[in-house]
């Protein structure tokens, strides 16, 4: 089963900033344990595009989908038996990256 | 109600949460358990009359309910892809904890799955455990029927989706996860025992005797766990209590109030039975938890034949033992009550007055002030906290009481 694990940092009251070198040792278990199945850090939500083609012209804009105070800094992909598992590897990445964890199950 | 509904009623307290765990773990679908097992009883109420009751009515109602459940893969054309449907995950051979294993535990523990909303589990559990119809739950809690069905498939959409496992959890998990379903059993109770809506009943009988049914069931589940024998035994002192809580003109009687003669000694009995066991496991070292320390309170209070009889000290030092647990300012409120009647209602006001920040938008907080502020003869403050209690208490008997109090000062 996977999961869509999101890393949710706030813009008002950001997490601390020297999470990098837990996070790598969090990922090596991660992928030692066989859960990793992909991680990546996100460039800030002004870095976004958003492209809309459904009508006569694609039409781009700049910045986030959505603006919000929360936004997504971060995703992993996991690979876990059932919920219980995720929940709780998701318990310790909210510990290792200072940040709230949504995880979300892929169809 | 004849020998045949009666069966039909006793079969359905006893079997109908046996019936949907066996068929969630069969067919690893809630949806599926729920439907067949409900049919089945519809069955049971068409043909027992007709046929008389089965000799094994739990039996009898698990093959129908999985023949039901059964024609309904076949309908949906659902054999082949049944495994892939099935989310639910069913370890093989279940690891059995200590010497627990048995269906219903791990129904219980998916309904009240930390991942799911305290209402929902609330309500999900009513219908899969206790065997409550939708209508019956919407009843119970004031909310629309169809929000209610919204609820509870988006709740069972999600056990399935995010793979919400089907066990019991591990011995390292448990004691969090009792405390998960205990917390879904008490806030039930709770309902019952004061409810909150302006136009329902002030006492839900209905309410309360499941949530003790419930509790029941866990408790010959896990015998072992000291916060369910705690829960169980704090909600019977509490329940022994009912008759005489509210007045023949629908007002609360408070605790002080109350005829001591109309008190359920049965369930007293059996409630001191409980809380003299946690005391001897405490005695032996095993700290008690929050539901063991109120069942003990509460064991205090029903010990004595008077209020003039009641032990103050050992229910101020049991606070004290549960504030340490539990630092909540309801805990301190509910603290100040004892310390009124050890040093005088002026100590316990200036505690009270501490919680102002906290408190400021509970009624009991501002009911708890008028009695004191009454008690030192302060009126006309007395009578601003009355109104205050007033306004914001949801429950018609005790509006009934506080509206009495405050029309009586001077």
């Amino acid at each position: 089963m996977r999961y869509l694990v999101s890393v949710i940092d706030d813009k008002s009251d950001p997490g601390s900033t020297d999470r990098r070198p837990a996070i790598s040792a969090f990922n090596e278990r991660l992928i030692a344990e066989g859960y990793w199945v992909f991680s990546g850090g996100l460039a800030d939500t002004d870095a976004a595009t958003v492209v809309d083609n459904r009508g006569e012209q694609a039409v781009f804009s700049d910045g986030p989908f959505v603006e919000s105070k929360e936004y997504l800094a971060g995703v992993w992909v996991w690979e876990a038996p059932d919920l219980d598992v995720a929940l709780k590897l998701a318990a310790e990445a909210s510990k290792v990256c200072d940040r709230k964890i949504e995880v979300r199950p892929f169809l | 109600m004849s020998d045949v509904e009666e069966a039909v009623t006793r079969a359905h307290q006893g079997e109908w949460a046996r019936v949907v765990a066996a068929l969630t773990r069969r067919f690893g679908d809630l949806d599926i358990a729920e439907e067949a097992a409900a049919e089945a009883f519809a069955t049971a109420v068409e043909r027992w009359p007709a046929d008389g009751t089965p000799p094994n009515p739990g039996a009898w109602l698990t093959t129908t309910a999985n023949r039901k459940a059964i024609d309904r893969i076949r309908r949906e054309n659902k054999r082949d892809d049944k495994h892939k449907e099935a989310q639910m995950t069913y370890d093989g051979p279940p690891e059995p904890v200590g010497a627990i294993d048995d269906d219903r535990l791990r129904l219980i523990f998916t309904c009240c799955h930390p991942a799911l909303a305290m209402q929902t589990r609330v309500a999900l559990t009513l219908r899969m455990v206790g065997g409550l119809t939708v209508p019956e739950i919407a009843r119970a809690f004031l909310v629309a029927e169809t929000a209610l069905e919204r609820r509870i498939t988006r709740a069972k959409a999600k056990i399935k989706a995010a793979r919400i496992p089907y066990r019991v959890p591990s011995a390292e998990d448990l004691p969090a996860r009792v405390s998960g379903v205990l917390a879904v059993l008490y806030l039930v109770f709770n309902e019952g025992y004061l409810a909150t809506g302006p136009d329902t009943d002030p006492l839900r009988h209905d309410l309360t005797a499941e949530a003790i049914r419930l509790t029941r069931l866990i408790r010959a589940l896990m015998p072992g766990d000291g916060e369910v024998a705690g829960l169980l035994a704090l909600m019977l002192l509490t329940d022994a209590r009912r008759t005489a809580r509210i007045s023949a003109g629908g007002e609360l009687v408070p605790l002080d109030e109350q005829d001591r003669g109309a008190w359920d000694t049965g369930l007293i009995a059996e409630g001191h039975g409980l809380v003299r066991e946690r005391l001897a496991a405490a005695a032996a070292g095993v700290a008690p938890g929050r539901y063991q320390i109120l069942a003990a309170i509460n064991a205090v209070h029903t010990s004595a034949r008077d209020i003039r009889d009641t032990d103050w000290s050992q229910v101020l030092a049991l606070y004290d033992q549960l504030a340490r647990l539990d630092p909540s300012p309801i805990i301190a409120l509910n603290r100040s009550i004892a310390v009124a009647e050890l040093d005088g209602p002026r100590v316990a006001l200036a505690a009270v007055d501490r919680l102002e920040d906290e408190l400021a938008g509970y009624h009991a907080y501002h009911a708890t002030r008028a009695d004191l502020l009454r008690r030192q003869g302060h009126s006309r403050q007395s009578r601003a906290a009355y109104d205050r209690a007033i306004e914001l208490a949801g429950n018609t008997a005790e509006t009934a009481y506080l509206t009495r109090r405050r029309d009586q000062l001077r």
